[in-house]
């Protein structure tokens, strides 16, 4: 029981990392129509962004800063203006297919020009542990959490709350009426992009101190949160943070009581279910766009 | 009178550009992917090997040049290479490091009749008679058993947990310590099989946690092996850990910080044994590279050293007769240098030299005891 306790608590630290990069999915798709496959490797290169900063110098603190700043540059506003906007015009599957590139190119960039092997990185989290109802719980897996729900609840607070989430809600809904009363679809769509880049980096620097910094580290989390966006409802915030947690208590479960060998195999298990029998996810809604 | 000068001018120029041309060497090594901390560090240990001989002269007066490739960590890319490497014919093939890609690439080698020096510590390597394989570190069969020992007696733990990666290294490893410890009479209350490049040990820590063991062995890849240590530390798992030179090698101690603190493990090769000639490798490898070598960059730069002292033992470089010479062929560190110990190959192409028993202190390895020589 205290085995199942500490694995919940593993699997929704896990989760909730996944839930943040699932989201960046959804926000995406919604607002213009990207599916986004290299979005396990715009976790993994935040990371590879800190430590340039730091080996010139720079303290952890501003190099997190820095790091994020500029993932919010070349994740967002590069990769819209660069490979976005121009892809677009030629519909979803050649935008698709270029993701795919750029997830090779970010990789083979980031294996040439820092190294193969993996490197450590520091935690925002001191290493320790707190006692929660009789069980000793890392302040790690703590720390992960709180910082992704703050993350989650910032940025459903901003879409449901404030005048700029309305607007980004109805740029994504119909930009078309959005255009008509005045919304700025544009920028709303660079905003969501730069939104994304803000939540990956925020990604990268949680999980890289326990996964380390590494080129194909974004293979595994791309991969968990597409499968998480999918599960929950790719067409809503809530479903991608929901298949986030689910994915990452399953993947943790399969590997403690069916096995490790077969543990990858558990969220393909569920993916498969979910798209025969309800194919819109389990919060998603059918034929609905929404942020 | 003319033509016979102009005919010994010929034979000398003839002999001047045979003497010339260097000795070509192949490498193929994990210099990318999961093993390519491994990789790395061999071919680094090879080029410095390399650069010292050939500053000194080459090998019987020939330059040593030596060719890399990338085996992306993968045994089907690995015996690609190998192929492609074998076709250029070179002298010794070295390479790779991973048990798995030996595996699949020492029958191309054997049936080339080329010497295959090469990193793999699975047991299984040298059981199946190819007599063109040779190791430059402990065959699993020689570590283990000093492993399990090591439990039993110094560790006293009645009941352990084993993790292992589920490869060809990993599952040899397993399956002699598992039964030594039973031998031993110490039970193996989890045995954990984990996937090579696993990032999440979450789970399988959680497994360790409950069997509540009195020591863990762990026997895992460099990376993977960090990331356990940190999560081993993470959910507060407080059982002594035992494991080899993956476990606590250079790499992992730089990437798992604090959490390597208080690992042991059994080390046939280290930059921190107290030996003279290890220590200057250390300081050269250092100074060239800027960071400090594991037991990889030893294997290579022993690799390269035991094609040297072994040719000149031939007096010549022949690379039909290389692996003949070397079966059963001692090579001391006082005659050749570049060797660092005194070491013996078996028939079967094993080592046999002495060992070390290691512990991370203040993420520092420390030589706890000198395992000598078994012969």
């Amino acid at each position: 029981m205290s085995n199942l306790f500490d694995l919940l608590v593993a699997g929704l630290a896990t989760g909730a990392i996944y839930a943040l990069v699932a989201v960046g999915f959804t926000l995406l798709w919604q607002t213009s129509q990207t599916i986004n496959f290299a979005q396990g490797e715009f976790v993994m290169l935040p990371a590879f962004l800190m430590l340039a900063v730091m080996h010139v110098g720079a303290p952890f603190w501003l190099a997190i800063i820095l790091g994020i700043l500029l993932s919010m540059i070349l994740l967002g506003l590069a990769f819209k203006m660069l490979l976005v906007d121009p892809m677009m015009r030629h519909g979803v599957l050649p935008l698709a297919i270029a993701t795919m590139a750029l997830a090779i190119g970010i990789k083979e960039a980031v294996k040439q020009f820092f190294s193969a092997e993996a490197s450590p990185f520091p935690s925002i989290v001191p290493t320790g542990d707190i006692s929660v109802l009789g069980h000793a719980i890392s302040l790690q897996s703590i720390g992960v959490l709180v910082v992704a729900i703050l993350a989650v609840v910032g940025l459903t607070t901003l879409l449901n709350r404030t005048s700029l989430g309305h607007q980004m809600q109805a740029a994504a809904q119909n930009p078309t009426v959005a255009r008509i009363i005045g919304v700025p679809v544009e920028r709303m769509i660079l905003l969501t992009f730069l939104i994304n880049a803000f939540l990956v980096a925020l990604a990268s620097l949680l999980i890289t101190p326990i996964y380390l910094a590494k080129f194909s580290s974004g293979e595994v989390l791309g991969q968990a949160a597409f499968i998480a966006a999918i599960v929950g409802g790719f067409n809503q915030v809530r479903g991608a943070i929901a298949g986030g947690l689910l994915i990452g208590v399953l993947d943790n479960l399969a590997a403690s009581y069916v096995s490790t060998q077969y543990r990858a195999a558990v969220p393909l298990l569920v993916l498969i279910i979910v798209i025969l029998f309800r194919p819109q996810g389990l919060l998603g809604r059918a034929e609905e766009r929404t942020v | 009178m003319k033509s016979t000068l102009l005919g010994t001018l010929l034979a000398v120029a003839m002999a001047t550009s045979a003497f010339a041309q260097p000795i070509k060497l192949a490498d193929v090594a994990e210099l990318s992917g999961g093993g390519a901390t491994v990789g790395t560090n061999w071919k680094n240990g090879i080029d410095l090997a390399i650069e010292e001989i050939n500053a000194k002269g080459g090998v019987l007066g020939r330059k040593l040049e030596v060719t890399h490739a990338d085996s992306q960590s993968n045994p089907g890319v690995a015996r690609a290479q190998v192929q492609k490497a074998l076709d250029a014919e070179p002298y010794v093939l070295l390479g790779p490091g991973y048990s798995g890609s030996v595996k699949v690439t020492a029958p191309l080698a054997a049936e080339a009749g080329i010497a295959q020096i090469m990193g793999g510590e699975a047991a299984e390597l040298t059981q199946g008679g190819n007599k063109f394989l040779f190791r430059t570190s402990f065959g699993q069969q020689s570590s283990m058993p000093k492993v399990a020992k090591y439990i039993h007696d110094d560790m006293k733990a009645k009941t352990v947990a084993v993790v292992w990666v589920n490869n060809d290294f990993g599952r040899g490893g397993r399956d002699v310590v598992v039964k030594e410890l039973d031998r031993l009479g110490s039970k193996v209350v989890a045995d954990l099989s984990t996937e090579a490049g696993q990032a999440d040990f979450a789970a399988d820590v959680g497994k360790i946690k409950a069997a509540n063991p009195d020591a863990v062995f762990v026997y895992l890849n460099e990376e993977e092996s960090a990331r356990i240590l940190k999560e081993l530390k993470r959910q507060g798992v407080t059982a002594p850990l035992m494991g080899e030179t993956t476990l606590i090698g250079q790499k992992v101690i730089e990437l798992a910080g604090d959490a390597a603190n208080g690992a042991r493990g059994h080390v046939g090769l280290t930059t921190d044994a107290p030996v003279d000639l290890i220590k200057g490798f250390r300081d050269r490898f250092s100074k060239k590279y800027n960071y400090v070598p594991d037991h990889n960059g030893l294997k290579g730069y022993l690799a390269v050293y035991m094609v040297k002292a072994t040719t000149e033992k031939m007096g010549k470089v022949d690379p039909k007769a290389f692996a003949d010479t070397l079966h059963g062929l001692t090579i001391k560190a006082a005659d050749e240098p570049g060797i660092l110990m005194d070491v013996t190959f078996s028939e079967t192409g094993d080592i046999d030299r002495q060992s070390f028993l290691v512990e991370v202190v203040e993420g520092k390895q420390v030589v706890k005891q000198v395992l000598p020589k078994v012969k």
